[in-house]
């Protein structure tokens, strides 16, 4: 086993490494396929998983709630329709992105450094996409019939309204879980093989072995698989940035003050990857302390995701300079009133939360010293996933709740089956991504083969 | 298999070389290419750049393969909202044309990307014939290496080169660590 290099004190620039030196093709697998296949499920484990599976059973009772007795039983009502429905929907969507990010883009940037954080951040994504897709569904009112929204022929002789952003949604949403999924699959084929080969039980060999298809790491497989990844990461880029820009046409179409502005894809493109490197950084943190996989998640890694969290921060701090300054430069009295209602409204309290969470605490990040420090990368992380909560709350209810006519005007106060809700879709979140960790090997074992110096062919 | 695929024996699918690093394995497979075998494979377990040009391989279609999953993805979502939106079911919302074609973009590039990754998919393991629950290496115990840190050179029995004997003195030459039948 390698020495541990003391992770708190940051190495020199020059010394960086994406994994500790010392390790073999062979300590690299063992070390991985060790966390699936021998080590002994954790008390911390048992301990999770039975949190998240509680909350994920309040999430089911919720929503049968909800099925018996329909939407009435949340704060939504005129003119807020939308409530925490649709909050926590672009909420969760946004933080699969960064997995995503992680995957394709970096990947086609060849940093390196991805290669031990990705398979876990896609399995975010994932799991993220699924609590994000129960909400639009039960939002609909009559969720049995969400079927409707696909266009297929069907006795009515109705389809789907296609100037319409919402089926444009519901394309990219599908779109972007079935691409997240099969890419994540395509990613773990020959790692499955690895585990269907270390396997001791025979029910884990029948397990691994059938998702394995059968994988033998042939040269020629290699090759077309290569390719395969490679045109899937190409393609999975543009589908990330349209996933959230066909979110925020959600909001940009409608002629809403607040919401009908060209600033929208473009800010909630960069608040979605913010978002999700916060949810990457508030995971990898704990579950590289927990696994012993320091080796692997190390410091540069962690830094360079605090630097790409800065940078879109930065970003999202500009949409949100656009979108005051837009709305006193169209001297439109509703954009005005919109973001005087904003700072200084009923809402203010939130407003000037989410400006200190989104704007103001990331900027600690300038500190060279706090990138290296896990806590307060932590700390930061988690605010930001409030912070990015809180913007999309404050998107939703401030434009709804006070727009042209006073006399329409009304207040949101989400109830308790809205909470209920949401909880147990965090639930539902950490439920599915502890079945992970606990079955599937979190790093991909063949890329950080890859990457040790013997992995090379020399030339003689 | 009633055929017998080699005149030595029906049972014997290949003879298999082990290597402990990917320098070596790529020596041995230019050797073996060189030395006139073509049947011809290579198991490591991650992918080894040029391994597979070195035992013969040419033509990688799965590029192809993506484009025409893209295009049918594309002409279909395209003409799907056309249909839809201008002759199955128009409707007239505030005078906008029915042939609203910026208004189809976003589902079209959807299709597109999602038809496009999907041939990418089910394209690979198609041509790789995955799922193969069983293939004969598997019959090698110590193939199961192959998905940790060693690296393999087959010669398939069906190459017209491939003598038992003279295979086997040929890949010791190389120096594996360890030359193994591979049974059907």
């Amino acid at each position: 086993m390698a020495d541990r290099i003391n992770e708190d004190t940051p190495p020199e620039v020059s010394f960086n490494p994406v994994i500790q030196p010392g390790h073999t093709f062979g300590s690299v697998t063992e070390k991985i396929s060790a966390i699936v296949l021998t080590r002994k499920t954790g008390k911390g484990w048992i301990f999770g998983f039975f949190i998240s599976f509680c909350l994920t059973m309040a999430l089911f009772f919720a929503l049968s709630y909800l099925l018996a007795k329909g939407t009435g039983i949340w704060g939504i009502n005129v003119p807020i329709g939308w409530g925490f429905a649709i909050i926590n929907f672009v909420w969760w969507i946004g933080i699969g992105h960064a997995g995503t990010l992680i995957s394709a883009i970096l990947l086609l940037f060849r940093q390196s450094w991805r290669t031990s954080i990705n398979r876990f951040a896609e399995a975010m994504t994932l799991f993220a996409v699924s609590c994000a897709g129960i909400f639009p569904i039960i939002h609909t009112g009559r969720p049995w019939l969400a079927y409707w929204l696909f266009p297929y022929p069907n006795t009515m002789t109705i389809w789907p309204q296609f100037r319409s952003p919402l089926v444009w949604d519901v394309f990219a949403v599908s779109t972007y879980a079935t691409v997240s999924l099969m890419f994540w699959f395509v990613g773990l084929i020959p790692d499955m093989a690895t585990l269907r080969d270390r396997s001791t039980t025979r029910f884990s060999k029948i397990f691994y072995g059938l998702l394995s298809m059968g994988w033998r790491g042939s040269a020629i497989h290699w090759h077309r698989y290569e390719t395969t990844y490679l045109l899937l990461a190409g393609l999975a880029t543009p589908l990330v940035i349209s996933v959230h820009t066909v979110v925020s046409f959600d909001f940009a179409i409608a002629i809403e003050p607040g919401w009908h502005a060209t600033i929208f894809p473009p800010y909630f493109v960069a608040g979605a990857i913010y978002a999700g490197f916060a949810m990457v950084l508030t995971l990898s943190i704990p579950i590289r302390k927990f696994y012993g996989l320091e080796d692997f998640i190390t410091m540069r890694h962690l830094r360079n995701m605090a630097k790409i969290m800065l940078a879109t921060g930065l970003i999202v701090g500009y949409g949100y300079m656009v979108e005051a300054f837009s709305a006193w430069y169209s001297n439109n009295p509703y954009e005005r009133f919109m973001i005087y209602n904003r700072m200084f409204g009923p809402y203010a309290f939130f407003y000037w939360s989410l400006i200190f969470c989104n704007i103001v605490a990331p900027q600690f990040l300038w500190i060279k010293k706090l990138r290296g420090n896990t806590v307060a990368l932590f700390i930061i992380a988690m605010i930001v996933n409030v912070g990015m909560w809180l913007e999309r709350f404050i998107i939703v209810v401030t434009s709804l709740h006070r727009d042209f006519l006073p006399s329409s005007w009304g207040m949101y106060y989400p109830t308790f089956w809205d909470f209920a809700t949401f909880f147990g879709t965090i639930g539902l979140f950490f439920a599915l991504l502890f079945l992970f960790l606990r079955f599937l090997p979190m790093i991909s074992i063949f890329e950080m083969r890859t990457l040790l110096p013997e992995a090379e062919v020399r030339e003689e | 298999m009633t055929q017998p695929v080699s005149p030595q024996s029906p049972m014997i699918y290949g003879m298999m070389a082990e290597f402990v690093n990917p320098t070596d394995l790529m020596e041995a497979a230019r050797r073996a290419y060189e030395e006139g075998y073509r049947r011809l494979d290579a198991f490591t377990p991650f992918p080894v750049e040029g391994l597979a040009e070195v035992i013969g391989f040419k033509k990688n279609r799965m590029s192809t393969i993506v484009l025409i999953g893209g295009l049918l993805g594309c002409i279909g979502g395209f003409s799907l909202c056309y249909w839809v939106s201008a002759i199955a079911y128009p409707i007239n919302v505030g005078g906008r044309p029915f042939y609203s074609w910026p208004a189809f973009i976003p589902v079209t590039f959807e299709t597109t990307i999602l038809c496009a990754a999907g041939f990418a998919v089910l394209g690979m393991l198609a041509i790789n014939g995955l799922p193969t629950p069983y293939h004969p290496v598997f019959n090698v115990p110590r193939f199961a290496l192959a998905s940790k840190d060693r690296f393999f050179l087959l010669i398939e029995a069906r190459d017209p080169k491939f003598d038992i004997e003279g295979t086997r003195r040929f890949l010791e030459r190389s120096t594996p660590r360890e030359v193994s039948i591979v049974e059907r």
